[in-house]
C-alpha cells in the first residue's frame, strides 16, 4: 500500500511535538537526568484516589451523560465561583478527556477553513496542529522577551484581521511561566470588545501562581465571560495527568455545539475519574495548596541557582516551568540542549518546541524533587565552564 | 509561613545551605541564619543527623525496640523514669505512649546479647519498671521517610 498517498494530506502535515523529537533520544540514554517532564511529580491526593477506587466498589462503572456527571459539573461551576469568580451553570459545562479534548473541541466548534486563530507563543503546542487539523489557519503572535512574554494590546491589535475567529490565551504559560495580572488582561479585553473575536483561555495551571495575586481569568472581566470559553482541568494543580479529566465552560450555544462533536468522538470523559473528581474539588484545597507551596520553594531556589550560572531568567508567576535565556552560551538552542544532553546527560527542552520565539531559552521543569534539581543544576555548571562561558 | 518551609526543607535535607534557604523562601541569608539560631534556642531543631544504614556500612550493629510499662509516680507521672531512662546513653530514643504500654526506647548495640544483658541487668531492675518487651529490627526498609538503601524511581514515561 502507498500510505503516504493514502493518507489525510491535513494530518501528514500537521506539526509534529517538538518536545517528542528530542525526548526519544534522551530515553535511550542511562543515566540521564530529565528537567523535561509536564506533569506534577506528586501522586494524586490519596483522598481522590479513594474516592475513584469506591466507585469502583460501587460497580459505578456505566457511561455518565455527554456532558459529564451532573454532581461533577455542578462542583465544577462552585469551584470556578470559589476560586475564580466565574460564574457558570452545569449547562454551560463540558466535562473532557483532558484540558486536551476542550481545546480540541473548542476549535472543531468554532474554526472554518480560511478562519485565523491567533496563537501567542511560545505555548503549548497543541493549539498549531488542531487549528490547521480544522483547516483553520494558525497564525503564530511572537510574545516578547522584554515584555516577560506577556500579550499586549498593540501586539493583538497588530494580529487581528476580517478573519480571526479565535484568540488563544494560554495563561499561566507552559513554557515561559508568565502570567496575566487583571491590569494587563483588560486592555486586551478592550481591544476584543470592539470585535467578534472569540477567545481560548487555557487556565490549566489556574491553580499554580506564585507571588501575591491570584490567576485572573479574563471571562472574569466586564463583558467578557460572552466571548470566552475557558478550558481547565484536574491534571496540574491536582496531579491526575493520567486520569485524563478536563473540562470548559462558556457560551450556551457554543458549549452545546461542542458537546454535540465530543458526543460523537468521544461519548463521555472516563467515569471513574469524574467521581474521583467530585472529591478533588470538594475537599483537596489544603492538597493543593501543600504541594503549591512546594513548587513555590523549587522555584525560587531554580531561578536563583540558574541566574547564578548566568542563565538569566526573569521570575516566571507561573505553572512549574522556568525559561531562562541562553544567550550567554552563544548557541541556538536546539544545539545548546543537544551538547548538553550528549556531554552532561542532562535534558531541557528547547524553547522553539514551543514556537520560533522561543529561540534563545530553553524549557526547565521543577517538577522534581530539589535533589533532582540540584544534581542538574551542578551539571550544567560543568556543562556551561567546558564551553568556557 | 516560611518558617515552617525552613523546617520542612532541613528535615529532609540538614545540609542545605543558608544561601539555598534564603533563596528558597525569599529572605535574606541573615534572616534565616537568625530564624535558625531562635529554633536551636527555642529547641525547635534538635540537632542535624544523618541517616546511615549500618548494615550497608558493613559495621555490625543490632537495633532493638523496648516496651516498658511502669508505674507513675505520685505528682511526677511519667516524667520521673522517663528522664532516668533518657539518660543511658545506649539508649536512643523514650517515647511515651498510648495503648498496651507506657514507655518506648529505641537503642542500639553491637549484639544481640549486648542489649538482651543491658534490659536485664540495667533495665528490668529499675524502680518503677513493671515488664519489658524487647524487638529486635531485623531489617530497615524505611526510617524517617527515606528507603534505605533505593534510588526513587520516576516513572512518568511521557516527556
Ligand atoms: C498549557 C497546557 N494546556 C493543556 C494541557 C493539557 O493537559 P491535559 O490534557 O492533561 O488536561 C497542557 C499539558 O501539558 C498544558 O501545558
Amino acid at each position: 500500500m502507498e500510505y503516504e498517498k493514502l493518507i489525510s494530506r491535513a494530518a501528514a502535515e500537521m506539526r509534529p511535538s517538538g518536545i517528542r523529537k528530542f525526548f526519544d533520544i534522551a530515553a535511550e540514554m542511562k543515566d540521564c537526568i530529565s528537567l523535561g517532564v509536564g506533569e506534577p511529580d506528586f501522586k494524586t491526593p490519596w483522598a481522590i484516589r479513594q474516592a475513584g477506587i469506591q466507585s469502583l466498589e460501587k460497580g459505578r462503572t456505566w457511561y455518565t451523560s455527554n456532558s459529564g456527571l451532573k454532581e461533577l459539573r455542578q462542583e465544577i461551576c462552585r469551584y470556578l465561583e470559589r476560586r475564580f469568580d466565574l460564574h457558570y451553570t452545569e449547562d454551560q459545562t463540558l466535562v473532557t478527556v483532558g484540558g486536551s479534548e476542550a481545546i480540541d473541541m473548542c476549535i472543531r466548534a468554532l474554526v472554518e477553513p480560511g478562519d485565523e486563530v491567533i496563537i501567542p507563543e511560545p505555548c503549548f503546542v497543541c493549539y498549531y496542529p488542531i487549528t490547521t487539523l480544522t483547516g483553520g489557519v494558525a497564525v503564530p503572535l511572537a510574545l516578547k522577551a522584554e515584555n516577560g512574554f506577556k500579550l499586549t494590546a498593540d501586539e493583538l491589535r497588530a494580529a487581528i484581521t476580517p478573519r480571526t475567529k479565535l484568540l488563544i490565551l494560554p495563561f499561566p504559560c507552559n513554557p515561559t511561566g508568565a502570567v496575566m495580572r487583571k491590569e494587563e488582561l483588560e486592555p486586551i479585553a478592550q481591544v476584543l470588545r470592539e470585535t467578534n473575536v472569540l477567545v481560548l483561555s487555557d487556565e490549566i495551571y489556574a491553580e499554580l501562581t506564585y507571588g501575591h495575586t491570584r490567576h485572573v481569568s479574563i471571562a472574569s472581566l466586564p463583558g467578557m465571560a460572552e466571548r470566552t470559553i475557558v478550558v481547565n482541568g484536574f491534571s496540574k494543580a491536582h496531579a491526575m495527568t493520567g486520569w485524563r479529566l478536563g473540562y470548559a465552560c462558556g457560551p450556551k450555544p457554543i458549549i452545546k455545539v461542542m458537546t454535540k462533536i465530543h458526543q460523537s468522538c468521544i461519548m463521555c470523559a472516563p467515569t471513574t475519574s469524574q467521581y474521583a473528581a467530585v472529591t478533588a474539588l470538594k475537599n483537596c484545597d489544603a492538597d493543593i495548596e501543600s504541594m503549591r507551596k512546594e513548587y513555590d520553594l523549587r522555584r525560587r531556589w531554580l531561578v536563583n541557582a540558574l541566574n547564578n550560572l548566568g542563565l538569566t531568567c526573569f521570575e516566571p508567576q507561573g505553572a512549574f516551568y522556568v525559561f531562562p535565556s541562553i544567550q550567554k552560551s552563544g548557541l541556538p538552542s536546539d544545539e545548546f540542549c543537544k551538547q548538553l544532553l550528549y556531554s552532561k546527560k542532562v535534558a531541557v527542552i528547547p524553547g522553539p518546541a514551543f514556537g520560533d520565539s522561543g529561540e534563545g531559552f530553553v524549557r526547565i521543569s521543577y517538577s522534581y524533587s530539589l535533589d533532582h534539581l540540584k544534581k542538574a543544576v551542578s551539571r550544567m555548571e560543568e556543562f556551561l565552564k567546558e564551553l568556557g562561558v | 509561613m516560611y518558617m515552617e518551609q525552613i523546617l520542612k526543607v532541613l528535615e529532609t535535607n540538614a545540609r542545605t545551605s543558608l544561601e539555598e534557604l534564603a533563596a528558597m523562601t525569599g529572605k535574606t541569608v541573615q534572616e534565616v541564619a537568625a530564624y535558625m539560631d531562635e529554633c536551636e534556642e527555642k529547641h525547635i531543631i534538635n540537632g542535624y543527623r544523618t541517616l546511615v544504614d549500618w548494615e550497608r556500612a558493613g559495621v555490625a550493629d543490632v537495633q532493638a525496640l523496648i516496651d516498658l510499662r511502669v508505674t507513675p509516680r505520685r505528682d511526677f507521672g511519667f516524667d520521673e523514669i522517663a528522664a532516668r531512662l533518657a539518660d543511658f546513653s545506649e539508649v536512643d530514643s523514650v517515647l511515651l505512649m498510648s495503648g498496651g504500654y507506657d514507655l518506648s526506647l529505641t537503642m542500639r548495640g553491637k549484639s544481640f546479647q549486648e542489649i538482651a544483658l543491658f534490659v536485664a541487668q540495667r533495665l528490668s531492675p529499675l524502680e518503677g519498671v513493671l515488664s519489658t518487651a524487647t524487638h529486635f529490627v531485623l531489617r530497615t526498609y524505611k526510617k524517617d521517610g527515606v528507603l534505605y538503601g533505593k534510588d526513587p524511581i520516576d516513572e512518568r514515561e511521557c516527556q
